[in-house]
């Protein structure tokens, strides 16, 4: 019906063709289950109109046996429906270990996405045809929604929070990419494209980008300028915890909480140290909030995580 | 002049239209401005909430009408995205707060119950007049918020949008549906206790029609829900005028607390307002079919489950928010739970229908068109508590048709379909029935035409709150323009019959449809102390055929 009005979205994914036969079953389900209610009362109410001679012997106003039937019956059915959209919905939350990660900060009214290796872009998002992509997104204000319809798929973007978003998109082409929750004056022209590439015409595309450095290297030349080594840089471990190996480790907070070191807990750690004091340091570091924006926490979170496998002399 | 002379006078201007029966009813005695205005009869303080709601109704129409409009072309020509948004805002708390919340309870409710249970009033009149004075307080402050310029943050207030970034008069707004709030908790409270205390000798909880059960279920609502409203409103406020840190990260707030507290309030209210049509169409049903209702006690214990049930599912409006996965996952298997009892409800209607005899009145026009947009509305509901579904289709139009589905298909048809069946004891006239049941028919198929495209359009990725969109889905926001003007229309016409009904109706007899119910007992419009002796109930409710009982017509 839609393909007749001219309209149809593609499915740039095998989850985004998942989704639509669960959307196409339900559907029939809908008919199923609603059809019969809307011919009933078309028939009982020509059938049994007033004034009309026909049989009104016996009517029931009761029968629990047909309410329980018309209560469970439906439901289990709906109940089938919740089992496989909930395994569609885990999926969607679990990224595969080897996805490729880019950056996502949202801002009154832009997207900037960042690539591996430092390429940046505005509002289109490029990626290669059949590799994982993990999204790492937060915002610098209100909260925003990424939305890529093609792949059926949309996450909010919280400021404050990290939120994810994987998938892999297997059909080349050009597709909408939408801000989804209302972000004040120019919510709805906050968007633009979601390019997938053939995995050469994407690498082409990368070349032709100009790249500052990774995120890791932009988060490295920022720590100099900080001059957060100042205190995290030397050997002496006194006045604050030492960064190397700090990524995925668990840390002991002053309060006995024990906390894994992630994306989330560095980035509250930089803009909000206080509030998570590690056991055994004074609460001396002031915060960042205000001096550095989501950007360059990302690329100083980015940079303490490169410090997990590549030992001292990096420092 | 003495109080008597005006009185006198009054009488004298309106004589040629005014019958007997009207005269020696709650419409005639004192009928100045100020002994309206100062009332304490149920019926007239719900005349009074018709009137204000109505005007509210006109003015979101209005805001409605812009959006539509703004929309036939993918550009931005009517509205500027600034006007679109402050449309669209005020469109949204109005309809919400100002006209749906209260429609049904506060006119159809506060006239009907004390009749139904046959009470002289409610529990508590002077406190249901203040109800309606605090109403009318907050309603002006939305118009404030309007008159000064309007406020752009959506009817949801999501922080911290709401509370650090937007421009508008967020504070009026706010305090607007505050103050509304505090109306709500009232009127909860009277209701509530005039249902336990107020009912007549034999009008047992088994004899009490299911508009008052689905009253009384609304009423918990009000008052378990509303507080928590007006308490998140008044944090909002305070982030906003003193910068204290709660929902904003960057003053040390959680982004997502907001969502939690709004929808813990918010999904409830979609029952506060659709509770109240199911007890409409609880009513209309068995007295068109002139038969009893099918499956009493199931319809009756199911809406107090979707009203329990209610309380459980506010996460399914956060599956996309950041919300952990298996919470999102509980709440999608809690919202499927509550389509148990809202299909017990619509199958019970439909087998009520079977073996009866159905006048197809414009009452029952309504009541069909009800059920009818309410389960289509029920299932895409269910749709949207899938999860996986849900991911694709959140925050696009297939949820603006949804919940209009329900709120406008359901709630407003109900709404009408209760003035249609109610008018002629309220007023004492009847109005032209086969305009009655053209308007019926007009706005069953108005609303389709205007909705039922935005399901595509929403499934085709189109999102909410956008005045320009790509031109790809043009065609099918200018079906839904078209068929919002039908719409209009089909809302138009009862206003302009039932106006008329007033002037040239014929005077309605005490039970026109031949109803069964203890409201259709006393005279039509009813004596301002409702039963010249208390009744004593002796039949169960929807005891039809009423044709041997002749003290019933």
């Amino acid at each position: 019906m839609l393909k007749l009005l001219g309209l149809d979205l593609p499915e740039a994914s095998a989850h985004a063709a998942h989704v639509d036969t669960l959307i196409g079953a339900f559907t029939v389900l809908i008919l199923l289950l609603a059809g019969p209610v809307i011919v009933l009362m078309f028939a009982f109410g020509i059938r049994y109109r007033r004034g009309k001679q026909v049989n009104r012997e016996h009517a029931p106003n009761r029968n629990v046996a047909l309410e329980v039937s018309w209560t469970i019956v439906p439901f289990l059915l709906i109940l089938g429906f919740f089992i496989v959209s909930a395994k569609m919905f885990f999926t969607i939350h679990e990224p595969p270990a080897d996805a490729m990660s880019i950056s996502v900060v949202a801002k009154q009214w832009m997207w900037k996405f960042q690539h591996p290796e430092g390429q940046a872009e505005i509002d289109t998002l490029h990626v290669p045809v059949g590799q994982a992509i993990k999204l790492t997104m937060t915002s610098q204000d209100v909260i925003h929604s990424l939305y890529i319809p093609a792949l059926r798929l949309k996450q909010d973007v919280l400021p404050g929070r990290y939120t994810q978003l994987w998938f892999t998109a297997d059909r080349p082409g050009t597709y909408h990419l939408f801000c989804a929750e209302f972000c004040g004056l120019d919510h709805a022209t906050m968007g633009g494209s979601f390019v997938v590439l053939p995995p050469a015409a994407y690498a082409r595309w990368l070349a032709a980008q100009a790249s500052g450095g990774s995120l890791a290297t932009a988060g490295g030349a920022l720590y100099r300028r900080l001059g957060c080594g100042a205190c995290h840089g030397s050997d002496d471990t006194a006045r604050a915890p030492r960064l190397t190996g700090l990524y995925g480790s668990t840390v002991t907070l002053a309060g006995g909480q024990r906390v894994v070191a992630d994306d989330q807990y560095l980035h509250d750690a930089i803009l909000d140290p206080n509030a998570q004091e590690t056991a055994g340091y004074k609460p001396i570091m002031p915060t960042y909030r205000g001096v550095i924006g989501e950007e360059e926490a990302m690329q100083l979170v980015a940079y303490i995580r490169s410090l997990k496998s590549v030992p001292e002399e990096r420092r | 002049m003495s109080r008597a002379g005006m009185h006198d006078a009054a009488r004298e201007d309106l004589a040629p239209l005014r019958t007997e029966a009207e005269a020696a009813s709650y419409l005639g005695g004192d009928t100045s401005l100020k002994a309206w205005l100062t009332t304490t009869d149920h019926k007239r303080i719900a005349i009074l909430y018709l009137i204000t709601i109505t005007c509210f109704f006109a003015i979101a129409a209005v805001a409605a009408a812009l959006i539509r409009l703004e929309l036939l072309t993918p550009q931005a020509d009517l509205l500027s995205a600034e006007g679109y948004n402050r449309a669209f805002t005020i469109h949204g708390i109005i309809m919400v707060w100002f006209f749906l919340i209260p429609s049904i309870p506060n006119v159809f409710g506060n006239f009907l119950i004390p009749l139904m249970i046959g009470a002289r009033d409610l529990a508590f009149p002077r406190l249901n007049l203040a109800s309606w004075y605090i109403f009318v307080f907050g309603g002006l402050f939305t118009l404030a918020a309007i008159v000064f310029g309007g406020v752009d943050t959506g009817w949801t207030f999501y922080t911290p949008l709401s509370s650090t970034y937007a421009n508008g008069n967020v504070v009026l707004a706010l305090a607007a549906v505050f103050i509304a709030g505090w109306s709500s908790i009232l009127t909860g409270v009277n209701f509530i206790v005039t249902i336990h205390k107020l009912r007549a000798p034999g009008m047992t909880w088994g004899r009490l029609p299911l508009f008052v059960w689905t009253h009384y279920a609304t009423a918990l609502i009000l008052v378990l829900a509303t507080p928590v409203l007006t308490v998140t409103l008044l944090l909002v406020a305070a982030e906003r005028i003193f910068g204290l840190g709660i929902f904003n990260p960057a003053l040390g707030g959680d982004p997502l607390l907001f969502q939690h507290l709004f929808w813990f309030y918010s999904h409830p209210a979609v029952y506060i307002m659709v509770l109240p049509a199911m007890g409409v169409v609880s009513e209309l049903v068995p007295a068109a079919a002139h038969k009893k209702l099918f499956g009493y006690w199931f319809v009756a214990y199911s809406t107090l489950a979707i009203a329990f049930l209610g309380f459980l599912v506010w996460g399914h409006h956060m599956f996309v928010s950041g919300e952990s996965m298996y919470a999102s996952t509980i709440f999608s298997f809690l919202s499927l739970i509550v389509a148990v009892p809202s299909a017990i409800k619509v199958y019970n209607w439909t087998a009520t229908l079977y073996k009866g005899s159905i006048a197809l009145n414009a009452p029952f026009l309504f009541a069909m068109g009800f059920i009818g947009l309410f389960v289509m509305g029920g299932l895409t509901g269910l749709m949207l508590a899938l999860l996986a579904i849900d991911v694709h289709v959140h925050d696009t139009y297939f949820v603006v048709a949804h919940f209009h589905y329900i709120m406008v298909g359901g709630a407003v048809t109900a709404f009408l379909g209760a003035a249609h069946f109610w008018w002629p004891k309220m007023f004492g006239r009847m109005y032209n029935e086969v305009w009655g049941r053209i308007s019926a028919v007009l706005i069953f198929v108005g609303f389709n035409v205007t909705f039922f495209p935005q399901f595509l359009l929403g499934y085709m990725g189109m999102p909410r709150r956008y005045h320009v969109y790509p031109p790809e889905f043009q065609t099918l926001h200018d079906i839904s323009t078209a068929g919002a003007g039908l719409l209009g229309l089909g809302y138009l016409l009862p206003l302009i019959y039932f106006l008329y009904s007033f002037r040239h109706g014929e005077p309605a007899p005490v039970n026109p449809w031949d109803a069964t119910g203890l409201e259709w007992t006393v005279p039509s419009p009813p004596p301002e102390h409702n039963f010249e002796e208390t009744p004593i109930v002796l039949r169960d409710p929807y005891d039809y055929p009423l044709s041997h009982d002749s003290s019933l017509r």
